[in-house]
């Protein structure tokens, strides 16, 4: 059965004298690879060289604090609601009194996990937080690792680090 | 109302409430479809906000809350509001209810349905105008049986279940409707799950948000061994609802088979 008009029919000729030597055809593949050592080669050497990066890449999420060192994130949900690929899971709890100073609101997250192999990186999350506390880094990547249990990033390494108050 | 009624056709000068108005015959109402109607909510609405916070995604009532639906079909995006809000300092008002008074708006639709559901209500209204609050008298504990009815009727989160408090967003918990037999009420509820563990029991409510049948306090606070409970299948929510959502719930239509027709090749 026929569908297009595009097949051509090949007649197999006998090689030449010259194609049965092989030693054209090896000089000349030879000749190709030669050159691509001089040619401007297409990888980096990535952990050590960067490519640069858009100003709105997805990269790695973190969850901001505020101006005073406090955790913005007041486990809302809203940011697992919009997940498309669910794969944030959180638990609130109440603040106490003396930790006023960590948590803006009276509600916190005590468990705040995303899941890196579901995430697409889609920024959903960044756009459904009401308290703008969770954000994609545009220079940040999820990192490679070897086993799955790495990939789902608790409060510990979410959390942008605390920095000292500049007096 | 642009027409009175068959005998009288003008219409009425002003807006009037729909729940004083007697129908008449010939009458015509027109609702959203006026947009001075329109105009006047959003003014109300606007006036209901000016003293509640902006609490949403701490609030445990987000996403069941009339306000919050009310501010989503009339609100607007700002406040003209300039000056501060109500602040109150959190009393206790027992173990089983939370109460945020920042968040009341004064309807005191608990007080009205403590005053008829226990047999001594023991919270109301106390001083008067901008400073007027829900709380009891010299901090008694609401424990009468039948109190837990109040956090049901509240429209906004001034009371929640204190059992409840912070344990999960309303939309990521899983309505059932339950029933079991209680001497004291009907026992007909909807329990709320997160896995397998009950977090929190209420009232059934209809389509108005108008709560069914009120139950007791043992029936709201004690039972939450899923033992207890006679599951009759999972509640049916409004489908606007944000509490439908990540559920994926539609039903799934089976096709029909039609076994003795002859399956044609062409």
């Amino acid at each position: 059965m026929q569908l297009t008009n595009k097949r051509k029919h090949m007649a197999r000729k006998p090689m030449t004298f010259l194609e049965r030597i092989y030693l054209p055809a090896i000089v000349k593949g030879m000749g190709i690879t030669l050159s691509h050592l001089f040619k401007k080669k297409a990888t980096i050497q990535y952990p050590e060289q960067k490519r640069p990066m858009s100003e709105v890449f997805r990269g790695l999420h973190i969850l901001k604090r505020d101006d005073q060192g406090a955790e913005r994130c007041t486990a809302c949900g809203l940011c697992a609601l919009a997940c498309p690929a669910e794969a944030i899971t959180m638990t609130a709890a109440e603040r106490k009194p003396q930790d006023k100073h960590l948590y803006r609101e009276e509600k916190y997250a005590e468990v705040y996990e995303i899941n890196m192999l579901r995430c697409i990186f889609c920024g959903l999350c960044e756009e459904a937080c009401p308290k703008a506390a969770i954000f994609l880094q545009n220079d940040k990547m999820a990192p490679a690792s070897y086993e799955r249990e790495d990939f789902i990033f608790g409060k510990d390494r979410l959390v942008e680090p605390f920095l000292l108050k500049k007096s | 109302m642009t027409q009175g009624s068959e005998a009288n056709p003008r219409p009425m000068p002003k807006l009037v409430a729909s729940c004083l108005t007697r129908a008449e015959h010939g009458m015509v109402v027109e609702n959203e479809s006026s947009q001075e109607v329109i105009d006047a909510r959003n003014g109300i609405v606007e006036f209901l906000l000016i003293n509640h916070p902006l609490d949403c995604p701490i609030c445990d009532q987000a996403g069941e809350c009339d306000l919050q639906n009310l501010s989503y079909d009339h609100g607007m995006e700002g406040t003209r509001y300039e000056e501060g809000r109500r602040v109150f300092d959190k009393i206790d008002i027992g173990p089983y209810v939370q109460l945020h008074m920042t968040r009341c708006i004064l309807c005191y639709r608990c007080v009205y349905a403590a005053e008829q559901l226990t047999n001594e209500r023991v919270h109301g209204v106390i001083n008067r105008g901008d400073v007027s609050e829900i709380s009891t008298y010299i901090q008694n504990a609401i424990d009468k049986d039948f109190s837990g009815n109040i956090i049901d009727v509240c429209p906004v989160g001034a009371l929640t279940d204190k059992t409840y408090r912070f344990k999960q967003r309303v939309w990521f918990s899983k309505p059932f409707d339950a029933h079991r037999n209680c001497t004291k009420c009907s026992g007909k509820t909807v329990i709320w799950k997160k896995g397998d563990d009950i977090i929190r029991i209420t009232a059934r409510k209809n389509e108005f948000g108008e709560v069914e049948d009120f139950i007791c306090n043992e029936c709201r606070f004690e039972h939450r061994d899923l033992n207890d409970w006679t599951i009759e299948g999972p509640r049916e929510m409004d489908k606007d609802s944000v509490i439908t959502a990540n559920k994926y719930e539609l039903p799934v239509v089976s096709p029909a088979v039609n076994v003795d027709a002859k399956f044609v090749s062409e």
